[in-house]
């Protein structure tokens, strides 16, 4: 592990090492430009670079950018340098898909926006209706149980586009919450009368600076906790689409996955290119598919990015069918302390949607008496019915 | 200066930094670059840039930052009172409208806030930006202008380029996501709440007189009370605080006297849920541990 990677002797030199490093940074997920490379370069040459641990040190101040980062970085460094395996991942899709699919994406977005400032985009509104209907419903024979399963054979790119779509909408029915009394802000509709008279009293009655008042925006932030665990499997494909969507069109909004543990995916899923994102989730997701300890899960939420991420104008969005391998008694109580930050809880369950479904799992049943609201969605279609509800919440 | 050199400087000022910081820091020296801190509260980010002014034996200059944190009162302002009695003084005068104008837009009556301070020091500065992630978006956007830049440009007087580069240090402890531009222009590094050997060293360093047994058994405390399911987890400061109360009260052994210790965890436990948390048993059975 401490020998250091013997290079090919044909190899160039010290500065085309350093740009192997750096494209083996950014297939693994770092978003680093030129200015890094350079200034890593630069950083090497103040501390003594022949010495890994202090190299290491040096490329961690400048390579990483948040705890993620941070976290990584170690294993990333002796995977390049200290013969640890060339790439950790791979996780760049087959050349042709995925640049149509990054282009297809790109496309729906772009025609969106236009749409959005004005409607007759006909043609296009045309195909995301027929998306809606058509798109998105799950195919559960075609989906196994993997221990090791990649994200993106389950989750089509167009889905993706259609949610992104979905998401928005959805953002904007969560966020669009207006308060009725005005705030001294900035730029705003209105003077401020009380603090103008105030400061113009120290200019002599002449007032200077006009404060201004406006609404403030309360924007609802949502944060998104899907199950992947085995009897997940089946909707996972529309979840995932669904939350890479949110984080696309929601700069606000925070995803999670969870398991038998839960990770963080919102640093993953922000990266530009869909594919990409889902494939850095899959190796984020190690254990997709395999048991659910939905208590423990959410208790270590509450414990721990809750604390940051969750306060009085978040909506902790849930989606999981409640099937735990842990005693149910953790749910109720890992919610009860959720909700005691002031957020709303909503709980989305595939099987809701079945015909004379009772929610009779017992974990189920001890979450109920905290959800604002428990809703049936199992298809894209689902999620963007939600709309209606959410403006009610 | 090499890394292992400041390492040993801040330590004699009573800083003792791990590697990873040590070398952001002196990264931050050597190529001129921000240093963005990210932690949890209490782990001593603020204090190392306190720390690193001694060390270079410089001024330190601090801007805290809150939400609604404007241009006015981190850049500049103009000194209107100052101006308004100008105004009038020179009209009893009979001084010229132009002369007066020309009068009341110069440095005298300009005024300074930190970051025009910052760039106008002779000899560089230590620049904490305090909780960078409590001021709004806009005013980061901005500051992005400044930390790359070095220069203010003030409409009446014309731009002021930095005479000397800052040190700039900028602390976060993750109220909200910063943007991606401010990261990347920032050395970073991430300060956790420290081992048990470090976390000893500081205290040793701090209070000089405290007894090694003592010592030993303040630091397992607080080590693992941290590991308990606690609301807000005792940082650095919460710790000195706690064996100086410890000291204050003459008491040699933790485990000694309960009713003491559990009065002593004021200064550890800062809500109410945590002090019912942590009963006299569980503190006695901590305490009884880390003996």
């Amino acid at each position: 592990m401490t020998r250091v990677t013997r290079f090919a002797a044909r190899d160039p030199g010290p500065t085309a090492r350093m740009a192997g490093f750096m494209s083996h940074l950014r297939d693994n997920g770092l978003r680093l430009g030129v200015g890094e490379a350079e200034l890593g370069l630069a950083a090497l040459t103040h501390v003594n670079a022949a010495d890994p641990a202090e190299a290491r040190h040096a490329l961690k101040a400048v390579f990483s950018g948040c705890v993620e980062d941070a976290e990584r970085f170690g294993t990333l460094f002796d995977a390049y340098w200290m013969n640890g395996g060339r790439v950790v991942e791979k996780s760049v899709p087959t050349k042709s898909p995925a640049s149509d699919n990054v282009h297809s994406s790109r496309n729906a977005k772009g025609s969106d926006t236009s749409g959005g400032a004005g409607t007759p985009t006909a043609p296009d509104g045309g195909e995301g209706q027929a998306d809606a209907d058509g798109e998105g419903k799950l195919v559960a024979s075609v989906i196994q149980s993997k221990m090791n399963k990649d994200l993106r054979a389950l989750v089509q790119p167009e889905d993706i586009a259609e949610a992104e779509r979905i998401a928005e909408r959805l953002g904007a029915a969560l966020r669009d919450r207006r308060s009725r009394r005005r705030r001294a802000a900035r730029k705003g509709d209105q003077l401020h009368f009380r603090r103008l008279i105030r400061q113009s009293l120290s200019s002599g009655g002449e007032p200077l600076h006009l404060p201004k008042k406006q609404r403030p925006d309360r924007p609802l932030k949502i944060v998104t906790l899907c199950d992947v665990s085995g009897s997940m499997t089946t909707y996972a494909q529309v979840f995932l689409a669904f939350i890479a969507g949110l984080m696309r069109a929601d700069d606000t909004a925070d995803a999670y996955l969870f398991h038998t543990r839960l990770v963080r995916i919102s640093e993953a899923l922000r990266d530009r290119d869909a594919l990409r994102a889902l494939g850095r989730l899959s190796v984020l997701a190690d254990g997709f598919g395999g048991g659910s300890k939905i208590g423990a899960s959410l208790m270590q939420f509450t414990r721990t990015y809750a604390r940051r991420f969750v306060d009085g104008r978040t909506v902790v969005l849930i989606l999981s069918d409640g099937y735990d391998t842990d005693t149910p008694d953790l749910i109720g109580e890992a919610l009860a302390a959720l909700k005691k930050r002031g957020c709303k809880i909503i709980w989305l369950n595939p099987l809701k949607g079945w015909d004379g479904y009772e929610p009779v799992a017992r974990g189920m049943a001890a979450a109920l008496p905290h959800l604002d609201l428990f809703h049936s969605a199992n298809r894209l279609a689902d999620l963007a019915a939600l709309e209606k509800e959410l403006i009610r919440i | 200066m090499q890394w292992i050199t400041l390492q040993t400087a801040m330590a004699e000022t009573g800083y003792i930094a791990d590697d990873d910081l040590a070398m952001a820091i002196h990264l931050a020296l050597s190529l001129g670059r921000p240093l963005l801190l990210e932690g949890a509260a209490g782990v001593g980010k603020t204090e190392v840039a306190r720390v690193l002014s001694t060390v270079q034996n410089t001024q330190l200059i601090r801007l805290q930052c809150y939400e609604g944190l404007d241009a006015a009162q981190a850049i500049y302002e103009w000194n209107y009172q100052r101006q308004l009695l100008s105004i009038r003084a020179a009209a009893e005068d009979g001084e010229t409208g132009r002369k007066v104008e020309q009068r009341i837009f110069s440095e005298e009556f300009l005024l300074e806030r930190p970051l025009l301070k910052a760039i106008r020091q002779e000899t560089p500065p230590v620049l904490l930006i305090d909780e960078i992630d409590r001021a709004d978006e806009e005013f980061e956007a901005y500051l992005l202008e400044i930390l790359s830049d070095f220069q203010i440009t003030i409409p009446e007087l014309g731009t002021i380029t930095a005479k000397s580069r800052p040190i700039v240090i900028l602390t976060a402890n993750g109220t909200r996501d910063l943007s991606d531009a401010l990261r990347r222009r920032c050395l970073y590094a991430h300060v956790a709440y420290p081992d048990r050997a470090t976390e000893l060293s500081i205290l040793k360093a701090r209070c000089a007189g405290i007894e090694a047994k003592l010592a030993g058994q303040i630091v397992g405390f607080v080590q693992a009370l941290r590991k308990e399911d606690l609301e807000k987890k005792p940082g650095i400061a919460e710790m000195l605080d706690f064996a100086s109360a410890l000291m204050g009260l003459g008491i040699a052994d933790l485990t000694q006297d309960p009713v003491v210790l559990q009065a002593t965890l004021a200064t550890l436990l800062k809500t109410q849920t945590d002090r019912d948390n942590i009963t006299t048993e569980i503190a006695q059975r901590l305490a009884g541990k880390a003996a």
